[in-house]
């Protein structure tokens, strides 16, 4: 038989690593409580909070007042549902070459003749399906029974600027997973640390340039700032607080967005290459328990 | 002449680094101070692995077999020496041996628990490339020659330690290896399951052309009845290498002598009566006894045996004389039996 070229080799090598996560991950139906509901629950909070901003009295709520709460309610379920690829870079993405370390997966990784990215992308294409099948559950949901009121202006750009988000996204967490390898069991607490902070400074719940400008540059590493911030421009135009809040454009935060897409690629492949040739030096990455 | 697996002056030292911490500090040199040095895991292994034979690497744990096994999987690069495999250095041609190589290893845990048994096959399949058809094609094949076929459809999570064993298998096998690395495959399975697995493997090896098969094993008769050819591997060094039957004959003049007594407090003794080549004990708990395998290269040594054993107070409950057996010869060139 002959061999499979380069391209069908790490296509099928893709395909086939994101299987377990594609349909695996439906297999157990306590999802739908867990990453559908529950998400729902703290998006819940945030809208109660800023529905506790207008008057008690109904006579003295302006529309103005309304259109601005009705903006922050929709910032915080965008936001929400973005929380899910979070935790899924975080979680799923980071953490996972170290747990595949541990069940003994990873040497047999290793030692197959596809390419290391192809591994890498495998999981991210699942995880970007997986998560994207939870997200727009969260996202119908949060729409319908807080009664938001979506703009499609422009629907592609609006896919666009999601797509490369999360391709940015997942890039980081292709970079996180080499080097979380590196440091073990403490990498979890890597990624606890990181879950919080990353909420706050990426404005998840609220418009992110309310930290400030410099807060907000900075925060900009993080995929989400951006994808956030210019979804939320693209899908709620000038409501509520006009352009009070909004950072860059979406077409300059876009911009950006591909910048950092293939910046975390290609750092995802440089670490993965450098772990691998250290782990064969060292000869205790492969192994469990050490 | 290419060899399936060829190494030369082959060397492997952990460096035991210190481990790299987050969150906290900690000088090296105290760590390497609670770790121990550096460790000899392969000290100049130098031996070739004709194509078509199923070559055995017979050693306690510890011995350096799996380190030999992951340096020709290059997962491990060599610390000094070389190593090659179907003729590609491991250092240099990784890609070019990762197509021509599996492995499989005992006790393995690989997979995900919420895919079936067929899907965990299958995926692994695809990392070598595997026309999606084919491979489901060998997996159904390969699941019904290891009498799996009515598990193909169970989440692997739900298995026994056989049939994840199986599967294991399975999974060496559906990528058509031309260099098949097994691991203690049989470590832990009941009488049924390593039978199935040992037979096929033979078969395998046999029945195709330009197939080869490292297998390592502390179980001496499984290299026995399998390999072509055994080495006898001890803390990191090749001590011999032959067929199973020349391996036997090199301990055929000198005799063993099997005996259980009463649990002896120190074998020191033994050690010291002239004509004995080397010797093993092992305490039976249960029975409360010790069992001794004493290679004797004069007979005559047998009574001087029998007086240092009942000074202690001890009594023989048996004693027979055996035919050598490759344990027997590990126990006449390291000193001790390959489970110790």
């Amino acid at each position: 038989m002959t061999e499979p070229g380069f391209i069908r080799l790490n296509v099928r090598a893709m395909l086939g690593r994101s299987y377990p996560r594609i349909v695996g991950g439906t297999r157990e139906l306590s999802w739908i409580f867990f990453e559908t509901v529950l998400p729902l629950l703290s998006i819940a909070a945030y809208v109660f909070i800023y529905k506790a901003f207008l008057p008690e009295d109904p006579s003295q709520i302006t529309q103005t007042m309304l259109d601005r709460v009705n903006a922050l309610i929709g910032y915080v379920v965008i936001g929400g549902t973005m929380t899910a690829f979070w935790l899924n870079v975080l979680w799923s993405m980071a953490s996972q070459l170290y747990w595949e370390k541990e069940v003994g997966n990873l040497q047999l990784y290793m030692m197959a003749p596809m390419s290391r990215m192809a591994l890498l992308g495998g999981m991210a294409v699942g995880g970007m399906v997986m998560t994207s099948t939870r997200a727009i559950t969260t996202l119908v949901v949060g729409v319908w029974i807080f009664g938001i009121v979506l703009a499609f202006g422009n629907p592609l750009l609006i896919l666009a600027v999601f797509f490369v988000t999360l391709i940015a996204l997942y890039g980081m967490g292709m970079m996180f997973a080499s080097l979380y390898l590196l440091y073990g069991r403490e990498a979890w607490n890597l990624s606890a640390l990181m879950e919080e902070p990353i909420f706050l400074l990426s404005g998840f719940y609220f418009p992110v340039k309310a930290l400030g400008q410099a807060v907000a540059i900075g925060a900009s590493i993080i995929p989400a700032t951006l994808g956030l911030d210019a979804l939320r421009q693209l899908m709620f135009s000038a409501s509520g607080f006009g352009t009070q809040f909004y950072f860059f454009s979406p077409e300059l935060e876009l911009g950006v967005l591909c910048v950092l897409a293939v910046l975390f690629l290609a750092l995802a492949k440089l670490s993965l290459g450098y772990l691998e040739t250290l782990a064969k030096k060292e000869g205790r990455l492969t192994t469990r328990h050490q | 002449m290419t060899y399936a697996a060829e190494t030369r002056d082959l060397t492997r030292i952990f460096k035991r680094k210190a481990k790299r911490h987050l969150f906290k500090r900690k000088a090296a040199k105290n760590n390497e101070k609670e770790n121990g040095g550096p460790v000899t895991a392969l000290d100049r292994v130098s031996l070739t692995i004709k194509e078509g034979e199923l070559f055995g690497l017979l050693g306690p744990n510890g011995a350096g077999k799996t380190t030999l096994i992951k340096v020709l999987c290059t997962l491990l690069l060599p610390t000094s020496g070389s190593a090659y495999v179907a003729g590609f250095d491991v250092s240099k041609d990784v890609n070019k041996i990762r197509k021509k190589i599996s492995m499989v290893s005992g006790g393995e845990t690989s997979g995900y628990g919420l895919l079936t048994t067929r899907e965990n096959i299958w995926m692994f399949s695809q990392f070598y490339g595997i026309q999606s058809k084919v491979a489901k094609e060998r997996i159904d094949d390969l699941m019904h020659t290891f009498s799996l076929t009515d598990k193909k459809n169970v989440k692997v999570r739900t298995l026994s330690t056989g049939e994840r064993q199986k599967m294991n298998m399975i999974r060496g096998f559906v990528t058509d290896p031309e260099i098949l690395f097994l691991d203690e495959p049989t470590l832990g399975l009941d009488v049924n399951a390593s039978r199935t697995i040992r037979e096929y493997v033979m078969d395998w090896v046999r029945k195709r052309e330009h197939k080869t098969v490292l297998l390592t094993t502390h179980y001496m008769a499984e290299a026995d009845m399998m390999c072509d050819r055994v080495a006898i591997i001890d803390q990191g060094r090749i001590l011999s290498l032959d067929t199973p039957a020349n391996l036997k004959k090199m301990i055929r003049k000198e005799s063993t002598v099997q005996l259980e007594v009463d649990s002896l407090k120190s074998t020191a003794a033994l050690g010291t009566i002239k004509g004995i080549t080397n010797f093993s004990s092992k305490d039976d708990i249960v029975r409360g006894s010790t069992n001794l395998t004493i290679i004797v290269e004069d007979e005559s040594a047998i009574s001087d045996i029998m007086s240092a054993i009942t000074s202690q107070g001890s009594r023989i409950r048996s004693m027979r004389k055996t035919d050598p057996t490759l344990e027997d010869v590990f126990i006449s060139m390291v000193g001790k039996g390959l489970e110790e």
